[in-house]
């Protein structure tokens, strides 16, 4: 399915907003939202919530054969879905570019870094070693897929147990969690990557942006660190040209934010190991917030109250004066109400006819009833005239060759008594007026 | 690769450049006639050939034609025999488009392409020979065939890329250098702003070296950026001395 596209007006707010350093969700230019890890009732398994955005990730093993060029280590493969639940836009089976190009980061990002010691998952050197795979889904797209599917990932990995495995000689065995308890990863460290979007050519830096920021933005940086501050990763994206120092400047703050970030992965960690030796219940079902259908229940949101009563007396004095209130319906007969005495009629017709309308509105009176009772005597008496006359086209070349006005009038000569105030027969009325005139 | 010297302590590589040299530089501009635009460029023993065809009008989906600007569409491949291994490289495995997105991207950026509205411009690359630096070979392979085809840019685009070994950076990699764990950025710029259309960096390094590193990979791409501007020069003075006679 095809986006919809972003409206020209949202386009322009969105980028006015970012021009006074404003979010849409209030945040500052460097916050990130509210990350929430949590894991499943399996090893290996991670949801994480960035604000909005869901991603789901799967760490699981199996004993395959080597690759020929590296007999004694292990394999590592990273597969990022964009599922169709997460937005309409994803379609399945599809490879879109923005698959390829999470996936080619993912990759880069935790293997290129060797964040695993992929040499402690050799079991038979050159006949047997553990292959890791990761799976990462996305659940909703709120824009920063990359972010959260790093944390995601690498969280996974963290929580990860692969099975214990036994060598006798050539015999190998590999126990089940009942036998021996799984072993974790041997993890060198954690990369996570920190998103930066360019709006403005380059003029504008926000860190994290949603999905209306990223359908806005120009172009996005991607650094990967871990807490050591070593840079795993570099890449950039979109059609920006970058300046050595908005590099260096991101860099830095990326270093920041990914302190942050790997403390919260550590404490969800230990949180969960705790959880799991009290013995008590975890997982992913656990970990739900209590939305419950029939509770109305939201988030609290902050509202920036700063210039509220400055902002306020201003667009008061600039505002016109409130409209006239119109009067009060009149209720002439049962089940007939009205309001004014309708809207003049503006289709720019001759200007005697118009007066004579006047005229005849004025003299009619005030009284609404009257009208009313007029107006319908008028077009009784049209639709008499009417049923006698015939439709004929005016001949445009006999009588009005001086004016080259392109009225087709339908209806031929009668009479000028039938002058109708309703706006219906106006026409008529002019095409008459006009012919008297030329008469 | 353990035990491979990758910088001696005399300052020497494993291919006898210092740390800052690049590799000889060969090209040749308008190696086909049928194309708009091509090129042909060795960078050492990085040999690759870029074509261009455009603007012309949208082929495919005229849903994807921009109204204010040219589409710019890139297609990397390798060729089956540029690496030491023969190996069949199927067109859209995951490599070969995230290298044609990045070109894509590269050029959109220097191109000018709001002179072309609702056109495209096709940027073939093909690695011949790859022994390092593919991305940077084709870049500046592409930059030659763009300019003999006439398509305005608002600079050249060049591109290099650096390793870092032994707290010193070195510039354009090698094959065997890029393989030893080195951590290589690759770095597309324009030089007369200093503005990076791609930055790309994999393995780790640690913070305080990254500006030393790019500011190596800058110093490499205004090298590369003279080469080229004296090939151009000298295809166009024979171009000229041809159509003189």
């Amino acid at each position: 399915m095809k986006e919809t596209p972003l409206s020209n007006c949202e386009r322009d707010f969105l980028l006015k907003a970012i021009e006074e350093k404003k979010r849409l969700d209030g945040r500052q230019t460097y916050d990130y939202r509210k990350i929430k890890i949590t894991f499943g009732t399996d090893y290996g398994c991670c949801f994480v919530d960035l604000g909005q955005t869901r991603v789901m990730a799967q760490a699981s093993c199996e004993l395959v054969a080597p690759k020929d060029s590296r007999p004694n280590e292990g394999i590592m493969s990273f597969n990022l879905e964009l599922s169709p639940m997460a937005s309409p836009a994803f379609e399945q089976g599809r490879q879109s570019e923005l698959s390829v190009k999470l996936n080619r980061q993912l990759e880069r990002c935790l293997r290129n870094s060797k964040c695993i010691d992929t040499e402690s998952l050799c079991v038979v050197s050159g006949e047997k070693v553990w292959k890791i795979r990761v799976d990462v889904h996305t659940l909703n797209n709120d824009g920063n897929l990359m972010d959260a599917a790093s944390v995601a990932a690498i969280s996974a990995l963290c929580h990860f147990r692969r099975p214990d495995v036994g060598i006798q000689g050539e015999e190998v065995t590999v126990y089940g969690p009942e036998e021996r308890d799984p072993i974790p990863l041997s993890i060198y460290h954690m990369p996570i990557s920190v998103s930066f979007a360019f709006f403005q050519q380059g003029t504008y830096l926000l860190v994290d942006p949603c999905e209306r920021e990223e359908r806005v933005m120009d172009g996005l940086l991607m650094i990967a660190m871990n807490k050591h501050r070593e840079i795993c990763s570099i890449q950039s994206s979109g059609g920006i040209m970058l300046l050595k120092e908005q590099v260096m400047r991101c860099s830095k703050i990326a270093s920041v934010k990914v302190s942050e970030i790997t403390e919260l992965i550590n404490k969800a960690l230990l949180n969960d190991k705790t959880a799991r030796k009290a013995g008590g219940r975890c997982g992913f079902a656990e970990s739900m917030p209590q939305e419950r259908i029939t509770a109305l229940k939201t988030d609290q949101t902050s509202v920036e109250m700063t210039d509220v009563a400055e902002t306020a007396s201003s667009v008061f004095q600039t505002a016109e004066a409130p409209p006239q209130t119109a009067p009060s319906p009149l209720v002439p007969a049962p089940g007939v109400g009205q309001v004014g005495e309708g809207v003049r009629n503006t289709w720019g017709l001759e200007e005697e006819g118009e007066e004579e309308e006047n005229e005849e509105g004025v003299s009619s009176g005030g009284d609404s009833v009257e009208e009313m009772t007029k107006m319908e005597e008028e077009q009784h008496k049209e639709s008499k005239s009417r049923k006698a006359d015939v439709v004929e086209i005016l001949d445009s070349d006999e009588e009005e060759e001086e004016e080259e006005e392109e009225v087709v009038i339908l209806y031929p000569e009668t009479t000028g008594k039938a002058k109708n105030a309703g706006s219906s027969s106006g026409q008529k009325g002019a095409a008459t007026s006009r012919k008297q005139r030329k008469k | 690769m353990a035990g491979l010297e990758l910088l001696t302590d005399q300052g020497y590589r494993l291919d006898g450049r210092k740390a800052t040299e690049l590799r000889k530089v060969q090209a040749r501009m308008g190696v086909f006639a049928q194309a708009d635009g091509s090129a042909y460029l060795e960078q050492g023993n990085t040999k690759a050939l870029a074509v261009v065809y455009g603007p012309h009008e949208m082929r495919g989906s005229r849903s994807r034609a921009l109204h204010d600007r040219a589409v710019i569409n890139c297609q990397y491949s390798m060729a089956t025999f540029s690496t030491a291994e023969r190996k069949r490289r199927p067109h859209g495995d995951r490599k070969s488009t995230e290298m044609s997105l990045h070109l894509k991207q590269t050029f959109e950026a220097a191109v000018m392409t709001q002179l072309f509205p609702r056109s495209q411009i096709d940027i073939y690359v093909k690695i011949l020979q790859s022994d390092g630096g593919n991305y940077s070979v084709c870049v500046n392979a592409a930059t030659l065939a763009v300019i003999d085809a006439g398509i305005p840019m608002r600079d050249y685009v060049c591109a290099c890329t650096v390793g870092f070994v032994d707290e010193t950076p070195l510039a354009d990699l090698c094959h065997a250098e890029e393989g030893g764990g080195v951590s290589s950025l690759a770095l597309a710029l324009l030089p007369r702003g200093g503005q990076i259309a791609l930055v790309q960096m994999d393995a780790r390094l640690h913070q305080d070296h990254l500006e030393t590193l790019i500011e190596a990979a800058m110093t490499a791409c205004k090298g590369v950026s003279k080469v080229l501007d004296g090939v151009v020069r000298q295809h166009l003075h024979e171009a000229s001395v041809h159509s003189r006679e």
